[in-house]
């Protein structure tokens, strides 16, 4: 098995698009999806003459993510320039940082398949996006877009300390949670603003040296860097086992045909010529600057995991499902907080119907208008005998569409249980009288033929009534018979 | 010492096409200036910071506020070829 | 009342209005027909339009109050006008007009300048001779076979010629002194950040700044009162109270410390420039001020240093000129049309720069070139804070030579880069430097002196250059045309 002869070698190159209200350099806004070249100046179109100034909230957005991940902030850093031609650049350089960034030395603990693992972080850095090309298809001929130009990223990069397409998985997913729980950024890899490029190569397992990595670029889910990963795994290995080499160079993944291949190389070496930018000055990053954002760093998704195994007595399997998103972990601990009988049926209704209708509709938790006092609500019908847990069900999408409190709800549709002892004492009698068979095999000792006579009730009375009352009442009537 | 300096690897890195003339001319002339140049070495910086700014500024920012970004017509009035409200140049060439 | 205004200074045309004795309509008139008459000679100004001036005049009617109200002002080609062509002097640029002002128009403009015609340069202000331009070489008004200076000579020729009443320009090595010195004009570069550099198209973002271009001292001084102050727009701007520098020029120099640096009376400079500004400095010492002669050691590395800091950041700067955006585009596929567009767009000169700049920021030369210079800058700057803490100015010749031939040093760019010498360690050092009119040659080609001071003291050089014109008894002197 080749699996078994090599072992792979990964590490990992985000950038995220941090939201501020203004871009990085410019007061130009970060809204996504404007008209092209809508949203641009001057200094993010790069025209002679135009000046970068830096967006306070960005740094302190910056150093927020580099406390997060564990990272040594920079007492001094400072911005150099990337030099390139390309035409989504419109300086033909970018603004970056090269050899002081704003932080590094981080790690990050991921969980896959049970074991605990930390994947350290190299370095944590400021960089101006560059803007969008569209390729024309009936012309030989591209267009661009400058909206995106100068918006504030942060590019994160791990150290190669990955060594399964699945812990890569579980890296992404850990890290979009910690950023989410940051609330700088809305990682959506969708609208761009979560990208990932990835570094890999394999060898013989034993040796020491690293095996030559190639760069895969072009992944635009998390789903996406994995299977990407996997190929990339196979495909390297197949070159090894047939006594070749692995070419050093940048691989575009094709979703669609799922497989990597060269990007068409560039015809020169990379030679950024990186120099300080003389057009910003350093920063100094005091302690009281870093002391004050540290205060102010929100649980973070282990802690909170911790806390919720401990306050909640939750299992760590549901625990772990409410923290991975902060907004679903605030609702669980706002409803878990005004039904304080039983944290975990809250938690269930949550991991189990509740996120069923949120990928059934591919909604957020906040999207989907079910408020904690309203979830507390219905649960407390269920304890108080007036809904059966089965009305529940259907009561909680009905709540999803009228957006309405689950009391009303039951009210104005009568859904309440059928508590009436005569009331379903007569549908007991129909119900006995329309089934005279499994009556007779009750009374010849199938005593299973219970469960499908409670069945019958219960569809009678459209789930209102109780299953256990039902099932005692049927039995009290047909021992008289 | 005059240095022989590869110009044609140089002026690619600038994207800039040289004349056979312009290259050899410029080879040289470049040649003198950074021997001129070398002299810097007599010059002991071991434990002499750099200077990349003059002044000792540090810490200047704006503030996280929008300001009105021009109208697309505006940014695109240079253009020296532009479609629909985008700038257009030749094919860029990326896909595998 | 006179209606030759193109020879007054705009203290006294300030008057004039001020009186009722004229108005703004007549003293344009009086400098467009001047324009008219000499720039066919003299090629300072390269774009002027009446109607730009109609216009200028109907934008000015009510700035009355303003400092610079009716005043017709010669702005430097790589200065940003809304709306108004700016080419650096080069093809490359041509037809581009930016969407926005650079800070010192706003200023100008909130003060009533009437901005016309732009002045000449060498091309993107790389260059001591004007020569380079796209636009065709300046002409010296002093002897029309001989260079103006540079790069700012559009500018300085323009105000020695009566074709503008004053002038801005920039200057990186010395392009404001140089040509100031060469065309018998007073000019004066800022303190580095004392002027925001927003909207001047940058040639070497860490020396270049913006500074006046005029008759005398008092007009110097009402020009760096408009244009100075910090700038939000620009990192490097320094957020600093601006003095009024009219309470500058006052008629006095007693106490005033002078040194006189022996390095900068050495080989290469011409005997009657260096006996003008010998004479000049027992002059002020007869006025009461004391001088000494001072060492500053690494002067002789000044040109060397320059000469890789100055090309490394305007490689970069001038990348941009890509056919992208704006200005010339070739055509051809992606690097074809970026390499053509530049190898016809820029001249030779700024192709030797660019080369010579990418090459010391070159994979494996940085730290020889690059990191060295940055540490000799260093050195550079620690020869003047050691002068400073004893004197308060320095006196030097402006340029080493009077105005040389046309076309006599096009060929050999060492001796022109030499021409620089004396005016380059100011910026490297990031200090304030004016250079004023202190004899003639025999031949009656005008000798400029150069006081430097340390930061932010542009009052002591207008103090010493005050007393300086007002008892040397050659301010006033003008070319014949």
């Amino acid at each position: 098995m080749r699996e078994e002869r090599y072992e792979a070698v990964m590490g990992l190159e985000v950038h995220v698009q941090l939201s501020t209200k203004s871009k990085i350099f410019c007061g130009c806004s970060t809204k996504f999806g404007a008209e092209a070249n809508t949203k641009t100046c001057p200094v993010c179109l790069g025209l002679p003459g135009a000046l970068p100034v830096l967006n306070r909230e960005v740094l302190h957005r910056a150093i927020k993510v580099g406390l997060a991940l564990d990272c040594r902030t920079a007492k001094m850093m400072k911005f150099d320039r990337k030099n390139y031609f390309y035409p989504d650049l419109p300086k033909d350089f970018q603004i970056s940082q090269y050899d002081l960034p704003l932080a590094a030395n981080g790690r990050l603990g991921i969980l896959t398949d049970g074991k605990e693992r930390t994947v350290r972080i190299k370095r944590v850095h400021l960089e101006e996006d560059a803007g969008k090309l569209i390729h024309m298809e009936d012309e030989d001929a591209s267009l661009v877009d400058f909206n995106r130009t100068g918006m504030p990223l942060l590019e994160i990069v791990s150290e190669p300390d990955i060594s399964s397409p699945e812990e890569a998985y579980d890296y992404l997913t850990q890290l979009k949670t910690i950023l989410k729980y940051l609330e700088v950024s809305d990682c959506n890899m969708e609208e761009g603003s979560l990208r990932c490029d990835a570094n890999i190569s394999i060898r013989p397992k034993g040796q020491v040296e690293l095996g030559v990595k190639t760069e895969l670029k072009n992944m635009n889910t998390f789903k996406g860097v994995k299977n990407a990963l996997q190929y990339e795994i196979k495909r390297q290995g197949e070159v090894l086992d047939e006594g070749g080499t692995i070419k050093q160079e940048t691989r575009l993944w094709d979703e669609a045909k799922g497989r990597t291949s060269p990007m068409r190389t560039k015809e020169e070496a990379f030679d950024y010529r990186y120099f300080p930018e003389p057009d910003l000055v350093p920063f100094i990053i005091d302690k009281e600057l870093v002391e004050s954002i540290r205060k102010g760093l929100p649980e973070l998704p282990r802690r909170r995991l911790e806390r919720f195994i401990e306050d909640y007595k939750l299992p760590p399997a549901a625990a772990s499902l409410l923290v991975n998103e902060k907004e679903v972990a605030d609702y669980f601990e706002d409803a878990a907080g005004i039904y304080k009988k039983d944290a975990k049926v809250v938690a269930n209704w949550i991991t189990g119907d509740i996120q069923g209708e949120l990928n059934k509709r591919s909604l957020s938790i906040k999207e989907l208008g079910i408020k904690p006092n309203d979830l507390a609500d219905m649960i407390k019908m269920i304890d108080e005998g007036s809904i059966t847990g089965k009305i529940a069900k259907g009561l909680l999408a009905d709540m999803v569409e009228t957006k309405m409190n689950p009391r009303k709800i039951v009210e104005s549709k009568g859904l309440l249980q059928i508590k009436d002892k005569g009331e379903l004492d007569k549908i007991l009698y129909e119900v006995i009288k329309a089934n005279p068979k499994p009556v007779i095999d009750y009374k010849n000792g199938k005593v299973n033929v219970l469960t499908f006579l409670v069945g019958q009730v219960m569809k009678a009375t459209k789930g209102k009534a109780n299953p256990k009352m039902v099932n005692d009442l049927l039995r009290e009537r047909m021992d008289k018979l | 010492m005059k240095k022989n300096i590869d110009v044609d690897y140089i002026a690619n890195l600038a994207r800039i096409k040289l004349e056979k003339k312009e290259s050899s001319d410029f080879s040289s002339q470049l040649g003198d200036i950074i021997s001129f140049v070398e002299k810097l070495n007599k010059v002991d910086t071991k434990d002499t910071p750099p200077t990349t700014h003059p002044l000792p500024l540090m810490n200047v920012f704006r503030e996280d506020k929008v300001k009105e970004s021009l109208p697309a017509e505006k940014a695109l009035s240079n253009a020296p070829d532009k479609k629909y409200s985008f700038f257009k140049v030749p094919k860029v060439i990326e896909e595998a | 009342m006179p209606e030759d205004f193109y020879r007054f200074t705009a203290h006294e045309i300030k008057r004039f209005i001020s009186n009722d004795e004229t108005t703004p309509v007549e003293v344009t008139a009086s400098i467009s027909d001047r324009i008219e008459e000499v720039n066919s000679r003299v090629n300072a100004i390269i774009s002027f339009d009446r109607n730009d001036v109609k216009e200028e005049l109907r934008r000015t009617k009510d700035k009355r109050a303003g400092k610079l109200f009716g005043i017709p002002v010669a702005v430097k080609d790589n200065i940003c006008i809304e709306g108004r062509q700016v080419t650096c002097g080069s093809r490359i640029l041509k037809g581009f007009r930016p969407p926005y002002d650079a800070t010192v128009i706003e200023k100008l403009k909130k003060e009533g300048a009437i901005l016309l015609g732009r002045a000449n340069m060498d091309e993107f202000a790389f260059g001591s001779s004007c020569e380079t331009s796209s636009y065709g070489p300046t002409n010296n008004p002093w002897d029309f076979d001989r260079i103006p200076g540079g790069s700012s000579g559009g500018s300085a020729a323009a105000v020695a010629a009566g074709e503008a009443t004053m002038a801005l320009g920039s200057d990186t090595g010395g392009s404001i002194r140089q040509p100031a010195s060469l065309c018998g004009v007073v000019g004066l570069k800022p303190t580095y950040g004392r002027v925001s550099r927003y909207g001047l198209i940058a040639f070497a973002s860490s020396l270049d700044q913006i500074g006046p271009i005029t008759k005398d001292v008092r007009d110097c001084a009402l020009l760096l009162n408009v244009i100075a102050g910090y700038d939000p727009k620009d990192s490097t701007s320094v957020d600093m109270k601006v003095p009024d520098y009219s309470k500058s020029l006052v008629n006095d120099v007693k106490g005033i410390k002078i040194g006189i640096p022996r390095e900068y009376f050495i080989e290469g400079i011409d005997r009657e420039v260096k006996e003008s500004v010998i004479n000049s400095v027992k002059l002020l010492e007869r006025l009461g001020a004391k001088y000494e002669e001072v060492s500053l050691p690494h002067t002789e590395y000044a040109v060397g240093t320059y000469y890789i800091i100055a090309p490394a950041e305007a490689s970069s700067n001038l990348a941009r000129f890509d056919g992208v955006q704006y200005g010339l585009r070739k055509p051809g596929n992606l690097i074809d049309m970026y390499k053509n567009t530049r190898s016809v767009g820029f001249g030779s000169e700024v192709k030797r720069r660019i080369i010579l700049g990418t090459y010391v920021l070159s994979s494996g030369y940085y730290d020889a070139y690059y990191l060295k210079a940055l540490g000799v800058r260093t050195k550079i700057k620690e020869d003047f804070d050691k002068i400073f803490k004893d004197f308060d100015c320095i006196i030097t010749p402006t340029a080493p030579t009077a105005a040389f031939k046309i076309g006599e040093k096009v060929d050999d760019p060492i001796s022109m880069y030499l021409s620089d010498i004396f005016t380059i360690p100011a910026n490297l050092a990031g200090i304030p430097g004016i250079s004023i009119p202190c004899g003639f040659t025999k031949g009656d080609l005008p000798i400029g002196l150069q006081i430097l001071a340390k930061p932010f003291n542009e009052e002591t050089l207008l103090r010493v250059a005050y007393t300086f014109e007002k008892n040397s008894k050659l301010c006033g002197r003008r070319p014949n045309l």
